[in-house]
């Protein structure tokens, strides 16, 4: 949980500081979106609000702020093998913040994340800068996240933060992009991220388990050593195209991720988006997402402190991933509200089908090593309400 | 990829750049640049032509501009304002829509609509003509017929800008 | 140099070495129709784009490398 949490983080700081320097020569308009998320598989269900408003001030500021909550009911394959189900709430923060002037756009904003054992500070800045005619943007970006890890524990009173776990994770991002308007229908970019991580970069929940002839299951459970640093490299290639026969997009993208724990990983996405009428947005996307697994994961070891770094991650597991999407948009106008200019209603469902090929369902038995291999379905739902005014 | 490789890679990205300072939104000359070339297009409304020519005597501004253009949509409001004051002093806009199909730009003018005469100029020929270099585009031509000024862009406050010409052409 | 240092210089240098002018751009302003569209927009709708983008780095080893910013209409 704690991981994860601290580079998503760090990400909704990079799409924030580059998605608000949208068009570097105008500032991004000024729109409120209020949405509720809805994550269910594998045991899990994550649900909540996010509400995010832009407001232009002047002509050269624009000011953003998002509000956001991930309530989670857990019972997990990881929970389950080894605690209990449990319920937890993130709430987070942010706020943000661009400055026009000439072509360039420069962008400053601050991400809070807190929830009972992990609290998450980003800061993150960017610049983009409009050459060549306005056909090429060219965008820097850093951020640095500063997170305490805590551990709860059961007490007679109730969970609290384990007095004698206090731990921090930094964690760094460089990215450069360049966007290229190829012909009159054709858009491309390229994304380069590198991020760099140190500190206690695990979960304090999770174990890893070795094979132990003794145990009554065949294994037993030891805790989880990760390094204290991890280094990763991203290199995302996307192109937009306006289709010339009717009135419709096409995206296609790819990204190569490797890193310094020896994940390789390749994302293939493709999307289509297509209007109908003047009111109505169809959108569909397909996303496949390949990974090869850490250099310490496994998911049975052959015996205890088989290695010095050792880890049962299903997310750092070999395993492959893909996702289809479907999106519908309502666009409308209210006559008796002249301050908005329009709004639109969202529903967008996508269904995650994930395989692993080295993470097995221990709840499943019998035998250590044999069981089998872990599946995960799960649904993703948004719904949301969008103002431009 | 390390930090160091980074910063060659970024500072490589940066390099490819010539050191050249944007030049400005607004290129006014003290002396004239020249007489504007003339063209004729298509009026929007009649079936008649507006040829440049047929203007000379008035002041003109030349306004070019796209219905999907956010800028150009913000400023035609004010382009009208300076329409209904200063025609009667020998000035006329004159709206150059530079998209191929007009049925965006007509709809947008319903529902915002002007006074001043909108010419399509679907083929872009106008356009090439006269260099447009951003979006909107804004040239001033005198009573010669010379141009005067060329501003891209809008931003508010920068019918300040045309207005100061405008005021001076008029008192040529 | 320290990273955080050089890229603070890098960041505030960014707007001195711009417009590398001497380039025709090949498409025109005015020909950018297509491009304005909404539809063309890397990102049509921020909030629903993020959210999505941490569902899948929660779950994922890989991370980083989303988001782009230019394109559009190109205007001013």
């Amino acid at each position: 949980m704690a991981r994860q949490f601290a580079n998503t983080a760090l990400l909704i700081a990079g799409s924030l500081a580059v998605a608000s320097a949208a068009f570097a020569g105008v500032l991004p308009e000024d729109r409120a979106d209020a949405l509720y998320h809805r994550y269910e598989g594998g045991g899990i269900t994550i649900s909540g609000p996010s509400v995010l408003v832009r407001k232009k001030i002047g002509e050269q500021f624009s000011i953003s702020a998002n509000y956001y909550v991930d309530m989670v009911s857990s019972a997990s394959i990881d929970v389950m093998s080894t605690a209990s189900s449990y319920t937890e709430k993130r709430t987070q923060y942010s706020l943000g913040v661009d400055y026009l002037r000439g072509k360039t756009t420069w962008s400053a904003g601050y991400i809070n994340s807190t929830e009972s054992d992990y609290k998450a500070k980003t800061g993150y800045f960017s610049v983009s800068q409009d050459m060549f005619g306005d056909l090429t943007t060219v965008s820097l970006g850093f951020s640095r996240g500063q997170n305490d890890v805590l551990r709860n524990i059961k007490t007679a009173q109730g969970k609290i933060n384990d007095p004698a776990f206090a731990r921090t994770a930094d964690s760094r991002s460089y990215s450069v992009g360049v966007t290229q308007v190829i012909t009159r229908r054709l858009l491309g970019s390229v994304n380069y991220e590198l991020i760099t991580d140190e500190g206690f970069l695990n979960s304090p929940y999770r174990s890893a388990r070795f094979a132990d002839p003794t145990a009554p299951a065949g294994f037993r459970y030891e805790s989880e050593v990760y390094p204290a640093t991890h280094t990763s490299n991203a290199v995302a290639v996307r192109l937009k195209y306006s289709l010339p026969w009717w009135r419709a997009s096409l995206d296609g993208q790819y990204r190569f991720f490797t890193d310094s724990w020896d994940i390789k990983a390749h994302t293939l996405q493709l999307g289509y988006t297509h209007p109908l009428g003047r009111s109505w947005i169809i959108d569909g996307s397909a996303r496949y997402y390949k990974q090869d697994a850490a250099s310490f994961y496994s998911d049975l070891f052959p015996r205890a402190n088989a290695q010095n770094f050792r880890s049962r991650d299903k997310e750092l597991a070999t395993y492959d991933a893909l996702t289809l999407g479907v999106g519908v948009a309502w666009e409308f106008r209210i006559q008796r509200a002249p301050w908005l200019d329009r709004g639109t209603l969202n529903l967008r469902v996508d269904h995650m089908m994930v395989n692993y090929d080295n993470f097995r369902d221990v709840t499943k038995g019998p035998s250590a090593g044999q069981e089998p291999l872990y599946k995960l379905n799960s649904n993703i739902i948004e719904f949301f309400v969008s103002a431009w005014y | 990829m390390n930090f160091a490789k980074f910063r060659t890679l970024s500072l490589a990205v940066l390099a490819a750049c010539a050191v050249l300072v944007p030049g400005p939104a607004t290129e006014a000359a003290a002396d004239p640049q020249g007489p504007a070339p003339n063209f004729k297009l298509p009026l929007r409304g009649s079936g008649k032509d507006l040829s440049l020519s047929q203007l000379r005597g008035q002041v003109v501004m030349l306004n070019f501009w796209a219905s999907w253009c956010g800028p150009c949509r913000q400023e035609m409001p004010l382009l009208e304002s300076i329409q209904k004051k200063y025609k009667p002093l020998g000035f006329t806009m004159v709206g150059v829509n530079v998209e191929p199909d007009s049925a965006e730009a007509e709809k947008f003018l319903k529902q915002t609509p002007v006074s001043f005469p909108v010419a399509y100029d679907r083929d872009s020929s106008v356009s090439k003509l006269f260099r447009v270099r951003g979006m909107p585009s804004t040239v001033i031509v005198d009573r010669k017929g010379n141009t005067r000024m060329i501003h891209q862009g809008y931003k508010p406050g920068d019918e300040n800008i045309y207005l100061d010409q405008i005021r001076s052409l008029l008192r040529e | 140099m320290r990273p955080a240092r050089y890229l603070a210089l890098l960041v505030l240098g960014l707007p001195v070495l711009t417009a590398c002018a001497p380039i025709e751009p090949w498409v025109k302003p005015y020909e950018r129709e297509k491009l304005a569209d909404p539809i063309m927009a890397f990102e049509r709708n921020p909030v629903s784009a993020t959210y999505l983008d941490h569902v899948f780095e929660s779950r994922e080893g890989a991370r980083g490398a989303s988001g782009s910013a230019g394109g559009g209409c190109g205007c001013n």
